[in-house]
């Protein structure tokens, strides 16, 4: 009795030491993100100063003479990322507002499968639709437009992140108590006074949030850009340049072959930890933000 | 004559118009998603159409697109997703199962609860980065399957766990109570009654993630898929290509005619998504609400 009372509770034990295991995989991944991003990194400020690295306006790893200032490639990035932006973040609030506050339930069990869907198209798809779609439009309408540019991957992009401002606003907007647009009714405000004097003021942090973390995944995403923005990293404001962003070119560098301990692949991991340390402090802020807000209500 | 309304709130009509038009400027909002899906929808089976045959699918690429297919990067998604899911599912359930069971409330937790909402949000391309470190390098798997495949593990790790730990909690306490009160112990009821009443929950959790899998190309990229491959994958250190990487190798040539099979590998990949998304859809409705009809 006693006996199998011992085996029983070493199992209890063991399992749980398993699953503490699994749980604790989710740690040594950040790790592992961590070290072997800033490994490289550090080799890579062997042989190229930071100040050059963080103040040089030249980025040309690829051809000699070798220059290694990120901002070309941080000017790609936040051009296509504002871009996205600019589309997302209006239609996105406005989607939610519709969902939160106008939609009848009919039109919001249509609506929202589709934003589902939406959300679930691969980015390649996105890719292949801004390069053979959306930059033949812009190209007819603005002819001096070149055939990879930032507006094109810019506006798919943004189109991508409408279901993510959507659902994400809506969430903080639902969750405004309905006594406070109740109060506001009760004073005789038509629903578009309650959406924008009662509601979005209530729920503006939720809602900057998710701009947070949309911005975040427009700075991380890849395949977009890659396809339809071009691989000229360049300073530049004009949307219908073809630029460079961050991940377009890790992936230039990646599908050639640079040898393991070069400098162009350690240049990789430079600009990888630039776009690790960014997309983590903006998720980061945004989380901390959605926290800080539930505890309002 | 004023109308009464008017005497009372000045400029009613006028406000009330106001809600009216944004109504439809909101609305609208939302109709732009249907007509941007329908264009995309539109615009690649125009592009596939007469393409995308058996010939298509069950051939390996060529420099020839009316003899290239998709048959290696077919193979290529099924082994990977494999790999994947038996990596990722046991690791992921484990986690959300000490996170929700076991783990005490304390600041070690919720660290460990925010970085895992903190890998959800980390760029593919940097899980690419990281697979071809470890994986690739350091482990010296080489540019194999096996390396591809728990690189894409550690991708959705972070939503197997959040929408295992979602599925876990909605299991009422009354019935884990009711398990002790039987003499159970603290894993047989884990083992028999929770898990099974979560199991509609996980299950969706963990078809959504591997369809984000399926769609996935950044991570890859580094890892070193290739994309003109002669051979079916036949071992785990086998190299070995998928459906996006063999797509966007076909976009990014300029000639029409590889644009257009392209389009058809999209299709293909969209009616295997679309597919996966059904099964979610359906669990979730076959399912929903039955913990609270027992």
């Amino acid at each position: 009795m006693v006996d199998s009372a011992g085996k029983g509770f070493r199992r209890e034990k063991g399992v749980e030491i398993l699953l503490a295991l699994a749980a604790s995989v989710s740690v040594l991944v950040t790790i592992g993100i961590v070290v072997s991003l800033f490994s490289e990194t550090a080799g890579f400020f062997k042989e190229v100063s930071v100040k050059e690295f963080f103040t040089g306006t030249k980025w040309t790893p690829l051809f000699s003479p070798a220059h290694y200032g990120i901002a070309p490639l941080v000017a790609g990035t936040m051009l296509v990322t504002v871009i996205a932006m600019i589309v997302a973040a209006p239609l996105g609030l406005a989607s939610a507002i519709y969902l939160s506050e106008y939609a009848p339930d009919g039109v919001r069990r249509l609506i929202k499968p589709v934003l589902e869907i939406l959300a679930g198209i691969p980015t390649i798809v996105y890719g292949y639709f801004a390069l053979t779609f959306v930059t033949p439009i812009i190209r007819a309408v603005f002819p001096q437009t070149n055939v990879f540019n930032a507006l094109s991957a810019g506006i798919v992009m943004g189109i991508m992140l409408i279901p993510m401002i959507s659902s994400l606003s809506e969430d903080a907007m639902t969750a405004v108590p309905n006594s406070l647009r109740e109060a506001a009714y009760a004073l005789g405000a038509t629903k578009l006074e309650v959406s924008y004097k009662v509601v979005i003021p209530a729920a503006v942090s939720g809602i900057v949030a998710s701009f947070i973390l949309a911005f975040s995944r427009a700075i991380g995403e890849t395949m977009i850009v890659t396809l339809a923005a071009g691989s000229t990293p360049k300073l530049t404001f004009n949307p219908l340049d073809s630029i460079q962003t961050m991940t377009a070119f890790i992936v230039q560098v990646m599908l050639g072959d640079a040898p393991f301990g070069s400098i162009e692949y350690k240049s990789v991991y430079a600009v990888a930890s630039v776009l690790f340390v960014v997309t983590l402090s903006l998720n980061l802020i945004g989380t901390w933000i959605v926290r800080r807000y539930k505890e309002v209500y | 004559m004023i109308r009464q309304d008017e005497m009372f709130s000045p400029g009613l009509q006028n406000r009330q118009r106001r809600n009216r038009i944004f109504k439809w400027i909101f609305l609208s909002a939302n109709l732009l998603g249907l007509v941007v899906l329908a264009a995309l929808l539109v615009k690649v089976m125009r592009d596939s159409w007469g393409w995308l045959d058996l010939q298509f699918i069950s051939s390996f690429p060529s420099r020839f697109p009316e003899k290239a297919g998709i048959l290696p990067a077919l193979y290529g998604t099924v082994y990977l997703m494999i790999i994947t899911a038996v990596f990722a599912i046991p690791l992921g359930i484990g986690a959300a199962v000490f996170l929700e069971e076991y783990a005490k409330k304390s600041k070690f937790l919720s660290i460990i609860q925010v970085n895992i909402y903190n890998l959800a949000g980390i760029p593919s391309i940097v899980y690419g980065i990281l697979g071809l470190t470890v994986f690739v390098r350091w482990m010296m798997l080489g540019r194999s399957l096996l390396a591809g495949g728990l690189t894409m593990g550690l991708l959705i790790l972070p939503v197997i766990i959040v929408t295992a730990q979602e599925a876990i909690r909605a299991v009422p306490q009354s019935w884990r109570h009711a398990s002790y009160a039987l003499g159970a112990s603290k894993w047989q009821t884990i083992r028999y009654v929770v898990l099974p009443s979560a199991l509609p929950g996980i299950l969706t959790g963990i078809i959504l993630a591997l369809s984000r899998a399926i769609g996935e190309t950044a991570p890859l990229i580094p890892i070193g898929a290739l994309t003109f491959i002669r051979v079916i994958p036949g071992s785990l250190f086998d190299s070995f290509t998928v459906l996006p990487i063999q797509i966007y190798n076909w976009t990014s040539r300029p000639q029409d005619d590889f644009r257009a099979i392209a389009a058809a590998g999209i299709v293909v990949l969209l009616v295997v998504l679309l597919g996966m998304n059904s099964i979610a859809i359906l669990l979730r409705n076959k399912y929903q609400g039955r913990i609270k009809e027992v």
